[in-house]
């Protein structure tokens, strides 16, 4: 390493340090603060957060179980993210997905949970994928914003959940705008039951399911030639279509896929929770996801790491409200305030790196956070000239 | 007759909060920053301005409180994307996670348990009303919808059109480099612009919990926001045109709810109705899609070199 070299890894590494430490400043005045007005010891306040839930068994396992469900949309939105396609359908996705599964659920009772899981999974993948197929056809065929139509979807889901709650599927029994139990076929089975070490706890077979998938998402993202298409059409659709990649193609499949596993998240939240399909079935987990998978820096190592953390807040949150009683809405403060500081930490630290190399700003930023090429991006389909 | 009287009052007041929210957006936009943050922003404006009002007794200082907490929002906006260059998409998302989540936090932290808050709502006006029949019924609207159609369209349009503040928006918007190069400060008119948005965005969100309901619910701006996005994008960043948008998503929201009591048209379900406005945006956007003439500058941060 000559001189110079090292010199500037060291300012580089010194300026990362200190954006971090900046960072962690910010968040801590801002979410210290709401713990205060709260009228709770912010010290106090943070060790219920973040701590505490990782000191007991049983709530150690209830952070991997609240993970579950962000782990699945955090890789459905990162793997949409690196391609460049801003889905931010996943909420919708996730519901259509939760719909098939109480669908399924509720019609195979005696059959064998050998059959029945796969066939959820396979159908809460496929509607979770179908819900994301129309956007994706606006997005490649007419070069419509993706942003607009999958965030307008997801009320609508939520509507196709209620309209299904309050009719066809209302309890017949209490009335409640709940599904019917699902079949016991149809169950996750608890980790429990199969592990010994692990104890009571409701931990299911959809963190499995989710840890599988992050590990498949990064081999196929990092080590293979599907995932250098994918991350070439993210940092330039222009530059990707120019080197022969089908760039609809891959936005096509790469929206289909994120809804995929959206939908699954769906099938694991009904299937390992809930058991039925609620109007509650998702407090915000597509919206989560967007958190998870930015805080991850889109990679999926990164993922898995932001998913456990955004799973010990939420068991933290959860307990804070009993112990401490600060409302647990505070929860979504410091959510929102870790997606900021962390989004802003990250572009001042790329642009002054990319300064610093003397690269011009706009030119060498590697970046699948800033946007793809706009016009480019949104211009209809034209098949490349033969 | 009150059929089409019905529908059409209703039209104008539930367009109310999409038109503040629209102009504001397409101020953000022309400026070259789309703002995600719109539904957090109107959620705010919708929760605070009702506090403010609550606490103090008068729905119009509740105004007040609302347009300051909006144009918070859109310095905070500028904060993210304009001085750090945060990506937009992500910032304003993070912008709506963290508003939602300050709003029901206070709310929480104010009005717990016990029975719904509420405040005496903002009185309807009518100037009409001697002339009575349908014209008087439609004339019928709180003192926010007509200042939204007679006063911040019209002016939102000569300010953007008119003006060198709005010229300066939009070149910002649409070519930062020469805008800097011809002497105009891009990071302040980016500034105002989100802020002056914000402010309009948080007054749609308080007509909500000031003039219509006189209370605040959770979820109160049910997407509101995100129909803002699209009517800009409808609009093609053109005023009128997005107010035209408003109009029509209005109109076929107010059908959907006016028909829910109309013989005939019971069996259909709600949520069916409820739907219908935003297919209806997807289609028109399906529509109108092709060569969509984004700001020049949409979506980049922009970078003295």
């Amino acid at each position: 390493m000559t001189l110079e070299a090292r010199r500037m890894a060291e300012s580089r590494l010194g300026r990362a340090g200190l954006l971090a430490l900046g960072a962690v400043v910010t968040i801590l005045a801002v979410t210290g603060t709401a713990f205060i007005i709260a009228g709770a010891n912010p010290l106090e306040a943070y060790h219920a957060y973040f701590v505490q839930p990782l000191t007991r068994e049983f709530t150690l396992l209830e952070v991997l179980n609240k993970a579950t469900p962000i782990l699945f949309t955090g890789t459905a939105v990162a793997i949409a993210f690196r391609a460049g396609y801003w889905n931010i359908g996943v909420e919708g996705q996730l519901l259509m997905g939760a719909i098939a599964a109480a669908g399924i659920g509720q019609v195979v009772e005696g059959w064998s949970p050998l059959v029945v899981l796969p066939l959820m999974i396979l159908a809460g993948a496929l509607a979770g994928a179908a819900w994301a197929l129309v956007p994706a056809l606006l997005r490649v065929r007419l070069g419509i914003d993706e942003v607009v139509t999958t965030l307008l979807l997801n009320p609508v889901a939520l509507l196709v959940v209620q309209g299904l709650l309050h009719g066809p599927w209302k309890d017949p029994e209490t009335g409640f705008p709940e599904s019917p139990r699902i079949a016991a076929a149809a169950e996750f089975p608890q980790l429990s039951e199969f592990i010994p070490l692990i104890g009571r706890s409701r931990l299911h077979l959809g963190f499995v399911l989710a840890i599988v998938l992050i590990v498949v998402a990064w081999y196929v993202l990092a080590r293979t030639a599907t995932g250098l298409r994918v991350r070439a059409v993210g940092l330039s659709p222009h530059g990707a279509r120019f080197a022969g990649i089908r760039v609809e193609r891959t936005l096509l499949r790469v929206a289909l896929i994120s809804g995929a596993i959206a939908g699954i998240a769906g099938v694991s939240e009904v299937a390992g929770i809930q058991f039925r399909l609620t109007e509650g079935v998702s407090p915000g987990f597509g919206y989560t996801g967007v958190v998870v998978a930015m805080l991850g820096g889109l990679t999926m190592p990164g993922v898995l790491l932001a998913g456990l953390l955004l799973g010990d807040l939420s068991v933290g949150a959860s307990s804070a409200v009993r112990s401490l009683q600060i409302p647990s809405q505070v929860g979504d403060v410091v959510q929102g305030t870790l997606l900021l500081v962390v989004v802003g930490a990250v572009a001042v630290y790329r642009w002054r790196t990319t300064r610093e190399d003397d690269r011009p700003a706009d030119e060498g930023e590697p970046d699948h956070d800033e946007p793809p090429d706009r016009p480019e991006g949104r211009a209809p389909v034209e098949s490349p000239p033969a | 007759m009150t059929f089409f009287a019905d529908i059409f009052a209703a039209t104008f007041r539930n367009a109310t909060p999409l038109v503040y929210g629209t102009v504001g957006e397409t101020y953000t936009e022309r400026a070259g920053v789309l703002n995600l943050g719109v539904e957090g922003t109107m959620y705010a404006g919708a929760f605070f301005g009702f506090a403010v009002a609550y606490q103090t007794g008068d729905p119009w200082l509740g105004l007040l409180g609302a347009i300051v907490v909006g144009i918070v929002a859109g310095a905070l906006m500028a904060l993210m994307t304009v001085t750090l260059g945060a990506n937009q998409h992500v910032s304003g998302l993070g912008l709506t996670i963290a508003l939602i989540g300050v709003s029901e936090f206070a709310n929480r932290l104010m009005f717990t348990g016990g029975s719904l808050p509420r405040i005496e709502p903002m009185a309807l006006w009518d100037p009409l009303a001697d002339m009575g029949g349908p014209l008087g019924s439609i004339a019928e609207q709180y003192g926010l919808t007509y200042a939204a159609f007679l006063l911040v369209v019209p002016a939102g349009w000569w300010v953007l059109m008119k003006t060198p503040l709005g010229l300066s928006i939009r070149a910002v918007g649409e070519n930062p480099e020469a805008a800097d190069v011809a002497g105009i400060n891009v990071f302040r008119v980016r500034y105002i612009a989100l802020m002056i948005g914000g402010a309009l965005m948080a007054v749609g969100g308080a007509f909500i919990t000031l003039a219509v309901l006189g209370t605040f619910t959770l979820d109160i701006i049910a997407g509101r926001g995100w129909v803002v996005i699209a009517l800009v994008i409808f609009g093609r960043w053109r005023i009128f045109r997005g107010v035209l948008g408003a109009l029509i998503f209005a109109a076929v929201y107010s059908l959907g709810l006016r028909l829910r009591i109309t013989p005939g048209f019971e069996d259909i379900p709600n949520e069916v109705m409820l739907a219908l406005p935003y297919l209806f945006v997807i289609l028109a956007l399906a529509l109108s899609g092709r060569n969509v003439p984004y700001p020049g500058a949409y979506l980049k941060p922009y970078r003295r070199s």
